[in-house]
């Protein structure tokens, strides 16, 4: 099986000379076998007084109440649940790669599984301290739990979209967190096997006694599928219930049944984006240039055209329903997204999401990796600001016009939302430092099927078609790890 | 040589040492076990290891969260304390799949999860029981159990014939301890 070729059509997942199963380990553990370079300590200061702030900011709301943010009665929910369903958003490319992909056997997954999926995990944390410090009384959380009478007046209410959601966010977090654990168990292994002294002590307790015996292998293979098998419509249920808190509601605005699939499209665009921002920085400052390839970094960006046009297709749905729909509440809402006095954020989000990430259809931008690396960003921006249209534009003239009022953030909305990234920047560096960001057993796997140095082989024992051969030599031209020159002589 | 427990025969490239399976199993040599760093796919079939069942467990474990969820907003909602809203029946079972499907997902991933830690003594602070260290590094190796041996220089040589790169005769079983 491991000897297995694949066509030489495929481009390459791992490039790179002299590629064995020691020196993938190797690449791999540099960054968590050696002290830390400058880059990331700097990332980490900087991250870390994001999360500082982060704390007194959310110590601040708890001390004073939720009247230190901007909300009033008519904009009840603004910053808090736009940054909520932002991060819960990002979340979703994890899953979506690391269950969704094995599935349909994508090979590509392989490297970057595991980064992604720790990027979910951290997103849905900073998703998780929106919901506890938007609740006005954090302590008394667990009054959403179904809980006998004696905490409160009556049970929960099963009928309530935020009830479900309840379920779906705890659920979603912990079955990702040992999707993610179980997944790590063999590379931590690795570095027991490595370390000596302490480390060994620490890593051999995270491993779980892991030695890679066959039955071990055969049980793991068995859970891996399976936990994809019950991922994959996990991750398309938790975004279609965050979207029915609002669906459910009869706020003209929120009340359509596009809401689900476009919430999860719109989920897996910006989570997409946000794999892209981190990788590419990862695999520069952590030289992972022949694990992370232009073939990766390309996919990546096709599926952001793919499900930004999904995106741009459901916002222009929602306007012509509104037209079409006759309701003139309906109609006033989208009327006041486009033109009313918020009409800066409604074009802020269709530039950003529709129309900026077509130009990924154009090769030169979507194998640039500034291009990928800027767009990626302005795709997170645009999504934000999607949320906060949703959400804002619709409480903010509501039907008596004598309430009608515009949202101001204070400095403690701004302080939480900027924390919140410096919480997510800092869980993320923190497990570059100390877990291995590739998945090492499943990029072996790779090597002698889909890396360039097998194919390479391949190409020179010329055993190929010529013509097959001449299309996989020229698809390697975008790839900025590999050197052309290799194959001319071949 | 009467003090060797296990021979390893350690490979660099999964497909020799999947020929030096088929080459000891020739021998009618009983394998103890093998240990690689990656999942190496045909291992099972070559040991007579029998596929897993743990996918089973995982859909009568999401089965009892689909009725334990079932049963406990049936209890509330329905039994309990039945609530009047706008006059909609208490027993809206549309509105119940949402917290089945996640309930059901939660017990299958945990249920089977748990089933694989407890099945292959996985657990936090476990002794790693390891018989040669870069089994988890770049290395595929046949552990032979050289009590049930007669010749331990006839399985070198067919170790070595099919391409190990090492062949040790450990007189314990597990490095790790030490």
């Amino acid at each position: 099986m491991s000897s297995h070729h694949e066509s030489i059509l495929r481009e390459p997942l791992i490039t790179g000379e002299n590629i064995t199963y020691a020196k993938i380990t190797e690449d791999v553990l540099v960054p968590v076998e050696n002290k830390a370079n400058k880059a990331w300590w700097i990332g980490f200061t900087i991250a870390s007084l994001g999360a500082l702030l982060w704390v007194f900011a959310v110590s601040y709301t708890f001390w004073t109440g939720i009247g230190a943010w901007g909300l009033n009665k008519t904009v009840g929910w603004a910053w808090d649940i736009t940054g909520f369903v932002w991060w819960v958003g990002i979340g979703h490319a994890g899953t979506l790669i690391s269950a969704v992909l094995l599935l349909f056997r994508q090979n590509w997954r392989n490297s970057i599984n595991r980064s992604a999926e720790a990027m979910t995990i951290f997103a849905v944390i900073c998703a998780a301290t929106y919901i506890i410090s938007h609740m006005g009384r954090p302590w008394l959380f667990y009054w959403a739990l179904p809980l006998p009478n004696q905490f409160g007046s009556l049970w929960v209410n099963f009928n309530s979209p935020l009830v479900w959601d309840v379920f779906a966010i705890s659920t979603y977090f912990s079955v990702s967190l040992i999707f993610w654990y179980t997944g790590l168990l063999p590379d931590i292994a690795t570095i027991r096997d490595r370390a000596t002294g302490l480390r060994r002590k620490i890593y051999s307790t995270l491993s779980f006694g892991w030695n890679g015996s066959v039955k071990t292998w055969q049980r793991f293979e068995a859970v891996s599928l399976i936990l994809a098998g019950v991922s994959t419509p996990l991750v398309l249920s938790v975004h279609t219930i965050v979207s029915m808190d609002f669906a459910t509601s009869v706020i003209p605005g929120w009340h359509t049944t596009i809401f689900p699939p476009y919430f999860v499209a719109g989920a897996i665009f910006s989570g997409f984006a946000m794999v892209q921002t981190l990788l590419l920085i990862t695999r520069k400052v952590m030289n992972f240039e022949n694990y992370i390839t232009m073939f990766h970094i390309e996919s990546m960006n096709k599926i952001i055209i793919v499900t930004g046009s999904i995106v741009g297709v459901a916002y222009l749905t929602e306007l012509f329903i509104a037209w079409y729909s006759g309701a003139e509440y309906e109609q006033y809402a989208f009327l006041n997204r486009v033109s009313g006095p918020y009409w800066w954020a409604y074009w802020c989000m269709m530039t950003c999401n529709v129309i900026s990430p077509q130009l990924f259809w154009f090769k030169k931008i979507r194998t640039s990796i500034a291009a990928s690396w800027i767009l990626s960003i302005v795709v997170n921006i645009g999504m934000w600001f999607e949320r906060f249209v949703i959400i804002v534009t619709s409480l903010h003239r509501d039907y008596l016009p004598s309430s009608w009022v515009m949202f101001y953030p204070t400095w403690v909305d701004v302080a939480i939302f900027v924390g919140s990234i410096g919480v997510f920047f800092t869980l993320f560096l923190l497990f570059l430092r100390f877990l291995p960001a590739i998945a090492m057993a499943e990029v072996k796997l790779l090597v002698k099927s889909s890396s360039e140095q097998a194919k390479k082989e391949l190409i020179a024992k010329g055993n190929l078609n010529k013509e097959h051969a001449k299309f996989y030599v020229d698809s390697l031209s975008k790839y900025d790890s590999v050197n052309p020159a290799d194959y001319a002589k071949i | 040589m009467s003090k060797t427990k296990y021979i390893l025969g350690a490979f660099a490239d999964p497909d020799e040492m999947l020929l030096g399976i088929d080459k000891l199993q020739e021998h009618n040599i009983a394998i103890y076990d093998v240990f690689t760093p990656m999942p190496i796919h045909g291992i099972e079939a070559k040991l007579g290891i029998k596929p897993s069942r743990l996918p089973k467990a995982a859909f009568w474990f999401g089965l009892t969260g689909t009725c334990t969820a079932f049963a406990m907003i049936y209890y509330m909602l329905v039994f309990d304390w039945p609530m009047n809203i706008g006059g909609k029946p208490a027993f809206a079972v549309p509105d119940f799949v949402p917290v089945l499907f996640e309930l059901t997902v939660l017990f299958a991933a945990f249920g089977m999860v748990f089933t694989f830690f407890f099945k292959n003594h996985l657990f936090p602070g476990r002794t790693p029981r390891v018989m040669h260290l870069r089994a988890t590094n770049d290395r595929f190796i046949i552990a032979i159990n050289a009590q049930e041996v007669s010749d331990a220089k006839k399985v070198e040589s067919l170790l070595k014939d099919a391409g190990a790169v090492e062949v040790l005769h450990n007189d314990r079983k597990y490095v790790s301890y030490e």
